[in-house]
């Protein structure tokens, strides 16, 4: 495309996202997949993501054959922009659209592609991910939710946490053990497309500190599910999972596109000190907040300056991988101290919580709620920091 | 946004053999000990290497390059905590080639480049450095003759400059005043101590000292310097960071304690790891303030990014250095533990042209 079309294409998408945003609802939305905690939340996304795939802006470079687009992958790069520059809401498939749906068109079968691609888009069908487990948090390699081969079906023993839209999802990416001979943890896990239709599968859902729900632990019990829904071959689970978060980190491309979480960016907590009162007064006014406001400006700005250095290799310095292995710590506790400083700029209306009173609904409130799962999630900051010290700095293990 | 010229990185490798070969810690201390005013045999081999004329135009005998291109000198410089003349003398000729006439620029620029050293007194004796805040004054003297009257203080190396140069007031509006050293009273520099054992800081009392009309800059850039001196000090703290840095990690895999090395221990390993991601975004902040200062001609742009710079790299270097002492144990508490000199260096950078704190304060005007 050349810079017209581009220029073209933008504003088309642009005007076709003023045209057709929908209407903020009377309900406080979630603002990442990971937060769909009630019917009336899923079926106003799902019904968002319905109306931007028949609009053709998701999966925009996917293979017409299944259901895609077969653009070129700028075109959703721009679809993605002019989504978060609009401030639309996200599509909740996320788990389909940017792991399972890359990894399928990577390396499933041409039955695979047939089967699930179009429906990912379409978000006719909800996908989860089975990684985590109650006992063995990040140690995706330990996992030892059993898969036993008995004729042509897997059976499934065991429970899964952190299910995001559980509840929703007709088909489960699920890394289980087929075995525990093997030179290492790693070799006997198998990666599954697996039916949450299956009985003996029971998603339940966790409440959350929040008051709301969200994610699952998912329970096994005899659950037999197809032999030939297991991903790659039996003991290759690692490799596929190891593929599956290149995916999730965006490490390689692939994705279907569509916001996966609302942004959030100082700009906007910049915006509400204008806005929210302390003691009667705008939060700005305030000497003391506006010093905590520019040292939060100062950290967000420095992310991504570090992000803007890393691209620089003569730059590098004494330790080259910092700034690429910190990213997610980074990010996490940044969200987190915007988030919490959001409830402070509102003085004693920061006691709040969601209801009517409250400002925006109590958004700010449950976003810093939520925010600790960016810094537990995916590896507390604490086992970041671990990682940070023995691989980056050297230090000796704990 | 961060650009770096091919200028940038050459001089980055050749300041960073040089300074690690010319001051290993061992050195920083000799230094420290015989409490020289200048090393002249280091100094002559700087001029040498052509850096005092980085940023001296082509037609006054430097290299022409902008003032950003010395930021990894000054990096590389400070990682090895060494302190000489090139700091001050640099901005002197930053305030010649900002504000000097073409006679004053055509008499001192291609001294300078040639290792002339040149200094500014900016900081008067109530340690205000900052335009409304200037008290020192010219006085007519009768016909055409003025006098120079005022006290300065943390002026580098003015016990060994060939030149001065001096903010002050004339009629109420501030100018720039030139001084070859040969015309300062005698007893008017005085040793200073500073918190910074490698630095040379002198005070300077003027009193009725005669000025004649072309030692006058005719420009007027005030805030210019200040930031290119902000700009410069925070490359050396962002050198500063990684060297501290480097104490601690060698320390922390070594040492042991109840058998086990220091290091293990997340309340050592976590800290460490925050002082790197400290040290991490300093560097950014530095790199982006130099592209900003390069590249951009709107002057709050520049102000914001070289006071962002300052604040982030006066908060994490001074709390470094801090961790640093602390970290040592027993040791960290004696005068042999290298970790001083790093918190040492990391307080006078911090408080000179102002802490993160008074970086703040100007950034919430300039930002919201």
């Amino acid at each position: 495309m050349n810079e017209n079309e581009i220029n073209e294409f933008r504003s088309d998408v642009r005007a076709w996202l003023n045209e057709n945003k929908p209407a903020t609802p009377s309900f406080l939305l979630p603002e990442t997949f990971m937060e769909v905690g009630t019917d009336q939340q899923f079926e106003f996304l799902r019904r968002w993501q319905q109306t931007v795939y028949e609009a053709g802006y998701l999966g925009m470079s996917w293979p017409e054959a299944y259901g895609g687009g077969g653009q070129p992958q700028v075109m959703q790069d721009i679809v993605n922009q002019e989504m978060a520059a609009q401030r639309v809401p996200f599509v909740p498939n996320t788990i389909g659209l940017n792991w399972a749906g890359p990894l399928i068109l990577d390396m499933g079968s041409e039955a695979d592609k047939q089967r699930y691609v179009k429906n990912i888009l379409s978000a006719e069908d909800i996908w989860c991910q089975g990684f985590s487990e109650p006992d063995h948090g990040s140690d995706l390699g330990n996992a030892q939710v059993r898969a036993v081969k008995d004729g042509d079906e897997y059976v499934i023993n065991g429970s899964k946490i952190w299910t995001s839209l559980g509840s929703y999802a007709k088909y489960m990416i699920l890394i289980a053990r087929t075995s525990n001979e093997g030179p290492n943890k790693y070799a006997g896990l198998s990666f599954f497309l697996a039916p949450m239709t299956a009985p003996g599968i029971e998603p339940t859902p966790i409440k959350k500190l929040t008051g709301e729900f969200g994610f699952c632990q998912t329970y096994f019990t005899d659950a037999r599910i197809p032999a030939d829904c297991m991903l790659g071959n039996e003991g290759e689970g690692w490799s596929v999972a190891m593929k599956t978060l290149m995916y999730e980190r965006g490490a390689v491309g692939g994705q279907a596109g569509g916001l996966s979480m609302m942004d959030l960016n100082i700009n906007d907590i910049i915006e509400l000190a204008r806005r929210a009162t302390r003691n009667g007064q705008p939060a700005i006014d305030d000497p003391l907040t506006r010093d905590e406001l520019v040292k939060l400006v100062l950290e967000a700005k420095g992310n991504a300056l570090m992000g803007s250095r890393a691209r620089v290799p003569a730059l590098g310095g004494t330790y080259p991988t910092a700034v690429a292995m910190s990213g997610k710590l980074r990010s996490s506790e940044l969200k987190r101290k915007m988030t919490r400083f959001a409830v402070s700029l509102q003085g004693a209306n920061g006691a709040r919580y969601i209801s009517d009173d409250a400002l925006d609904g109590g958004k700010w409130q449950r976003s810093y709620l939520n925010s600790f799962s960016g810094t537990i999630g995916g590896g507390t900051t604490q086992i970041q920091k671990n990682i940070l010290g023995e691989r980056v700095l050297g230090l000796p293990k704990s | 946004m961060i650009r770096f010229s091919d200028e940038q990185a050459m001089l980055l490798d050749t300041a960073r053999e040089f300074c690690q070969k010319q001051s290993p810690i061992a050195e920083v201390r000799r230094v420290i000990e015989a409490g020289q005013p200048l090393d002249a045999t280091l100094w002559q081999t700087m001029i040498d290497l052509g850096w005092l004329g980085v940023t001296i135009p082509e037609a006054f005998g430097g290299l022409g390059l902008d003032l950003a291109d010395t930021v990894p000198i000054f990096e590389a410089m400070g990682s090895q905590l060494l302190a000489t003349p090139l700091l001050a003398t640099t901005l002197a000729a930053q305030v010649l080639i900002t504000n000097g006439s073409e006679a004053q620029k055509n008499q001192w620029l291609p001294k300078i480049a040639a290792g002339q050293i040149a200094t500014i007194a900016l900081t008067e004796a109530n340690g205000s450095w900052e335009t409304d805040q200037i008290t020192t004054h010219l006085t007519q003297a009768g016909s055409g003759e003025m006098t120079l009257t005022g006290s300065k203080t943390f002026v580098l190396d003015a016990g060994v400059a060939d030149v001065i140069l001096v903010s002050a007031l004339r009629d109420g509006a501030l100018c720039w005043c030139l001084i070859d050293a040969s015309e300062i009273p005698e007893g008017a520099i005085q040793r200073e101590v500073v918190i910074d054992e490698t630095r040379r800081s002198y005070s300077l009392t003027l009193s009725d000292v005669p000025i004649r009309a072309d030692q006058i800059l005719p420009g007027t850039a005030f805030q210019k310097i200040e930031l290119a001196a902000m700009l410069l000090i925070t490359a050396e703290m962002s050198g500063g960071l990684e060297g501290v840095l480097a104490v601690i990690v060698g320390y922390l895999n070594t040492r042991k304690q109840f058998d086990k090395l220091i290091g293990s221990y997340q309340a050592m390993k976590h800290p460490t790891v925050d002082i790197l991601m400290g040290a991490e975004m300093t560097r950014s902040y530095l790199y982006h303030a130099a592209t900003v200062w390069r590249d951009e001609t709107d002057e709050a742009v520049i102000e914001a990014a070289v006071r962002m710079a300052k604040c982030c790299a006066s908060e994490h270097f001074s709390e470094a250095g801090d961790r640093g002492i602390q970290f040592h144990g027993g040791f960290g508490f004696t005068y042999e533990c290298d970790a001083q000199l790093f918190l040492r260096r990391a307080l006078w950078s911090q408080y000179q042209f102002g802490d993160d704190r008074h970086q703040r304060q100007k950034l919430g005007a300039l930002l919201f």
